[in-house]
């Protein structure tokens, strides 16, 4: 079991965290749309209902508003609900328990309840989806105090972030991405936790600090290596969380290669890749021109058709052509 | 469990005493925070409240003081709270309308109409998850009947006949709308029958009878058969927002005087007041040493908050 180099892929990755979570505590369920199918949620929840039964994994009627508040409810008396949205798209039903019932409750009602709910949202992009197949709106949430907000990028983190997700005693928003499920990676078989709050340097360098997360992480990857073949030696930093941010790790990367390209696979306009590079700038790092760049969505609507999507969605290409303008 | 009249009259008496109580220091603003006084709905809270114990859970809304107190909340602490000190239930971070005191089950209280419903729908998940016996109840008014959320619900607490009470308590008033703007049909009750949820009516004046549906409709919920929805016909003796909107609202209250004087008739603490002298269940005196003890208990929890101090200040979440 504790074979050293086990691999999994990123969805059997949060597969096993949900297995082993509810294994040791009782209070945690599943609940929303899809658990039982494959269609939905891949295979992120299979094995789930068989082993754990009906009433704590629970395929639900299509009510996000009240799905999502029942996990808040049943986390305020003492459960740790996970509740899934399998397209982060139809979690704007839910702003209300996500934002103003469980961000604000442990606040409101002075510390006395807390809520350890996880509200998990799939993007599920691509593929000619359009615009309300497609989104992520990390940085929406990451802008409500009281919600943490973290985004895995290989299978490990998934894992990991899930755990933590489930254990900690407010309420986290986890933002998996399908692009991702079938990547493999190592992933220990016994439980642990990513700390939530902590970023990681997937890959050292001294020119310019690639600041990624999710999916964007595997793309600045790429791009390190194609700018390693035009002299540029690239470091990559994960951000794991985005909410709250690991401020000191970017501000070393940054501090060490004085320049900073942040890519972001949500929108521009006061999104992640715009706080991150206020908190650089803030710190008095990258003061010159262009040292400074932000790689992002362009501020429309994700398009269907596959020429359009080609332009709309960043890769490794974009990244490098950002570094090297 | 059935109450005696007498101790509904009490929890009723300990309501009235202490929202009529705020009415002089929001008027010389000595209170700041919105205050949506309970005045005439006494008898839902401490009908629908005596019915339950003391693990079952309450989610409550803005106009929560009576579900607090009903429930076994502390009187100084829901005092000091509306004054925003750091001895209030929710330590001066929550204001009148977030409410709380887990150890008697008042989980919370929230001013998002509909808000707190699917809260209580959660709780009466995790109930039927452990299988504790314990029944939820959400409390909300007519205006929450214009919500999706509440009909969602409905049916997921149908489909998984979850222990769950809804009581709407409708005062024909949507903070100034009244209930004929808002709705075509008055019987919000009926918005449960299609979902398959049990669905009743009662006269929310009257204590006695409040009590006694509940009482039913938690039994139901305890075999399993939940879950419930009680609509209780009720009036605010007061303002939506403080004691009077014609004051504070500039104006808003446009209710018709002998509407208002109609259901001052039927109020629901004379009410019970003459079944428990007509049967002889305590006398004249007896109420009288019962509403001097609420008024005692209220002067006191006064005192209490005025003494209290703020929260510190320049800190980032309450501790």
């Amino acid at each position: 079991m504790t074979a050293k180099g086990r691999k999994l892929t990123y969805s059997l990755a949060i597969n096993e965290a949900l297995h082993q979570s509810m294994e040791r505590d009782d209070s945690v369920l599943l609940l929303g749309q899809g658990v039982k199918s494959p269609w939905y949620v891949g295979n992120t929840a299979q094995g789930l209902l068989k082993r754990f039964g009906k009433l704590r994994v629970i395929d639900t009627p299509v009510s996000e508003n009240a799905m999502t508040g029942a996990a808040v409810g049943a986390s305020i008396v003492g459960m740790r609900a996970v509740v899934v949205h399998p397209r982060v798209d139809f979690m704007l039903y839910a702003f209300d328990p996500i934002v103003n019932e469980a961000a604000n409750w442990s606040y409101m009602n002075g510390s006395r309840t807390p809520v350890p709910v996880v509200f998990w949202g799939v993007v599920n992009r691509g593929g000619e989806q359009a615009a309300q197949h497609s989104q992520s709106l990390h940085a929406t949430f990451s802008h409500v105090p009281g919600l943490k907000v973290v985004m895995p990028a290989t299978p490990f983190d998934a894992k990991g972030l899930m755990t933590a997700a489930i254990r900690d005693d407010g309420p986290v928003v986890f933002i998996d991405d399908r692009w991702l499920y079938d990547v493999e990676g190592v992933v220990p078989a016994e439980p642990y936790v990513v700390p939530i709050g902590r970023g990681i340097v997937r890959r050292e360098g001294k020119d310019v600090s690639l600041v990624a997360s999710s999916y964007m992480v595997a793309e600045s990857m790429k791009a390190a290596a194609i700018l390693e073949r035009e002299g540029v030696d690239a470091e990559v930093v994960d951000l794991r969380t985005v909410k709250p941010l690991d401020v000191a790790l970017i501000l070393a990367s940054v501090g060490k290669t004085g320049r900073a390209v942040i890519v972001d696979g949500g929108w521009k306009t006061c999104g992640l890749a715009a706080e991150v590079a206020a908190l650089i700038a803030e710190n008095g790092l990258c003061g010159g021109k262009n040292l400074i760049r932000r790689v992002t969505l362009p501020d429309t609507p994700a398009p269907a058709s596959r020429s359009l999507e080609k332009g709309y969605y960043l890769d490794a290409r974009k990244i490098v052509e950002a570094v090297m303008r | 469990m059935r109450v005696s009249p007498k101790d509904l009259y009490r929890a009723m008496v300990r309501i009235r005493v202490c929202e009529e109580s705020f009415v002089e220091p929001i008027l010389a603003r000595e209170i700041l925070c919105p205050v949506h006084l309970y005045t005439g709905q006494e008898a839902v809270a401490a009908g629908v409240c005596a019915a339950l114990s003391k693990e079952d859970y309450i989610f409550g809304n803005h106009r929560s003081h009576g579900h607090y107190l009903a429930k076994g909340g502390g009187m100084r602490e829901l005092v000091a709270e509306v004054y925003c000190r750091e001895t209030g239930c929710s330590r001066g971070w929550g204001g009148s309308m977030h409410l709380v005191d887990p150890s008697v089950g008042m989980m919370g209280s929230a001013p998002i109409v509909a808000g707190t419903v699917s809260l209580a729908l959660g709780a009466a998940l995790a109930s039927k998850i452990r299988g504790d016996g314990r029944v939820a109840v959400s409390f909300f008014g007519d205006g929450a009947s214009g919500e999706g959320v509440l009909c969602e619900s409905l049916n997921f607490a149908a489909l998984e006949r979850l222990p769950l009470l809804f009581v709407c308590e409708n005062n024909l008033y949507s903070t100034h709308l009244p209930i004929d703007e808002i709705r075509v049909s008055r019987k919000i009750f009926e918005l449960g029958i299609p979902f398959g949820v049990t669905s009743r009516r009662v006269d929310g004046n009257d204590a006695l009878a409040v009590h006694e549906a509940a009482r039913k409709a938690v039994s139901m919920c305890r075999k399993g058969k939940g879950p419930v929805f009680l609509e209780c016909l009720t009036y605010r003796m007061r303002g939506h927002v403080g004691p009077d909107d014609n004051i504070q609202g500039t104006h808003t209250d446009i209710r018709p005087p002998a509407e208002v004087e109609k259901w001052r008739r039927k109020d629901p603490i004379r009410r019970i007041e003459r079944h428990i002298l007509r049967n002889r269940v305590a006398s004249r005196e007896e109420l009288a040493e019962i509403r001097a003890e609420a008024e005692a208990e209220v002067r006191e929890a006064h005192d209490f908050a005025r003494r209290s101090p703020f929260p510190g200040e320049g800190i980032t979440e309450p501790t």
